[in-house]
């Protein structure tokens, strides 16, 4: 195994107590002394700083120097319709293959003249040769290797945040913009991970360490672990690339179809013309078998990862299996995403998971679990 | 008070022995979110599953230290998982064993013993 790698905020971590465990080939805090729970909680009630520095962030240059270009190139690897991307705006999307398998998620946004992608730490140097082997006829592909990236969740995110950069009170739900501040050029969105209002922030590894330190001084801010950020994206409804979506699901599998605008659909001004359109485009007309959805245990065994569904108590084959799972800390009870048979996709029915030989019955139930936040 | 190398431990009150976790195994396994106990009565031989407790983190199965029969549970953990990470040598006990030989419980570690286990 490769020698796992660290972020340049390692010895602040480990400063400020932190479990250090490896992840996506990196060293990572999953919880500080407060734990798991507490951190969740605190993150809803408060605010919390994940250091998110594994990430990949890249640039996306166009050669010719126009933007759209750029946005135009990109549309050709993933489902989402980025010509319509305004300037400052960031859109979620799917890198997809041509068998309409997801080769991973990632966030998009256009910076004018070129556009800025993050992407899962476990995907980022398939994504670059993905990105490098189609698009760099038209574009140049760049790693940013030189800056940390930090997520700031929480009600209380803005209020801290804007004691460093006042202009982030401005940004609404997935504004991106470039902010001077006392640590340099800060690249921020107004986005994350956990169902809250919040900022994603991109800075120089050089001043990353002081602006982190400046964050958790101010009293609301805690330090949270991937442990909470895992609890805290299942009850947002959120995806983990690898364990709810991968190459194995397609986006209408899913149940991403929110992701793919009208523009990428049949009919659509640029229809298709991205991996594994022929088989995703089928999908999003005329449905797919099985479908992601949310569950509720109605007992308080969490139903975990790799949990076989039914359809019944007793008899029959498995209708599908839950994908995550875990106890939903603000919710107060168990909560669980995985694939279903679509007979059995419907909110509202109840199924059963089999843990440790017995079949529990589950509601079909909407996602998010709890609310979002943002500020739109 | 004796222990297991499984990180439970084990206090003869009257008759019968009271099984728990230590709070070692309570700080590793972090915040407990789900118990399920055995029902009173079922008689367990050493190293059977006898109980389940979920964490934030993961699953565990908690082993009968020793045979006997399971005399009385604390239902208290059931409802309010957090007790075990909050007294676990006391409150947040799980149940209690009647058991042929309490002898037997020599063979366990003493509180220096285990001390020394756990590094």
């Amino acid at each position: 195994m490769a020698e796992l790698k660290r972020t340049c905020l390692y010895d602040f971590h480990v400063s400020h107590g932190a479990k250090m465990v490896p992840f996506a080939g990196y060293e990572m805090p999953v919880q500080y002394p407060m734990g798991v729970l507490k951190e969740h909680l605190h993150c809803r009630a408060e605010a919390g700083l994940f250091d998110v520095s594994h990430m990949g962030q890249v640039l996306l240059r166009p050669k010719s120097g126009d933007g759209a270009d750029a946005a135009k190139a990109l549309e050709s690897l993933v489902p989402v319709a980025l010509m319509e991307l305004k300037e400052g705006r960031q859109r979620y999307a799917l890198f997809t293959n041509d068998d309409g398998g997801i080769l991973d998620d990632l966030m998009v946004a256009n910076r004018g003249d070129h556009l800025f992608l993050v992407v899962n730490a476990a995907c980022k140097a398939d994504d670059i040769a993905h990105l490098k082997a189609h698009l760099s006829d038209t574009c140049e592909i760049e790693e940013i290797n030189d800056r940390a990236l930090l997520a700031l969740q929480g009600p209380a995110a803005e209020e801290a945040l804007a004691t460093i950069v006042p202009g982030v009170t401005e940004m609404s739900f997935m504004d991106v913009e470039v902010l001077e501040s006392d640590y340099g050029d800060l690249w921020i969105s107004r986005s994350g991970y956990t169902g809250e209002d919040g900022f994603e922030i991109s800075v120089v590894e050089a001043e990353a360490l002081a602006l982190a330190a400046a964050l958790v001084d101010q009293g609301p801010v805690e330090l949270i672990g991937l442990g909470a950020r895992d609890s805290l994206r299942l009850e947002a409804g959120l995806c983990l690339y690898g364990n709810d979506i991968d190459t194995t699901t397609t986006p209408v599998e899913g149940a991403l179809e929110w992701a793919m605008q009208k523009a990428r659909r049949t009919g659509g001004a640029r229809e298709g013309s991205f991996p594994g359109a022929g088989i995703i485009l089928k999908q999003l007309d005329s449905g797919a078998s099985r479908r992601r959805v949310g569950l509720l245990p109605e007992g308080r065994a969490p139903m975990r990862a790799g949990t076989e569904l039914y359809a019944a108590e007793t008899g029959g084959e498995p209708i599908g299996h839950v994908t995550s799972g875990a106890y939903g800390p603000s919710i107060e009870r168990p909560m669980s995403m995985g694939y279903v048979a679509i007979e059995n996709a419907e909110e509202g029915g109840t199924i059963y998971g089999e843990v440790r030989g017995k079949r529990l019955p589950a509601i079909v139930a909407p996602m998010p679990f709890r609310p979002a936040t943002y500020k739109r | 008070m004796k222990f297991t190398e499984e990180h439970e431990w084990l206090r003869v009150e009257d008759d019968v022995v009271v099984v728990g976790i230590t709070d070692h195994a309570s700080e590793q396994l972090g915040d407990v979110v789900f118990v399920e106990l055995p029902e009173a009565g079922t008689t367990v031989s050493k190293d059977d599953e006898v109980a389940v407790i979920e964490s934030v983190k993961a699953a565990s199965d908690i082993l009968a230290p020793i045979d006997g029969e399971v005399v009385e549970v604390n239902d208290a953990i059931v409802a309010t998982p957090s007790l075990v990470n909050e007294d676990p040598m006391g409150d947040g006990w799980f149940f209690k064993l009647k058991v042929e030989d309490l002898s037997t419980l020599d063979d366990f570690m003493d509180e220096a013993e285990y001390k020394d286990f756990i590094g």
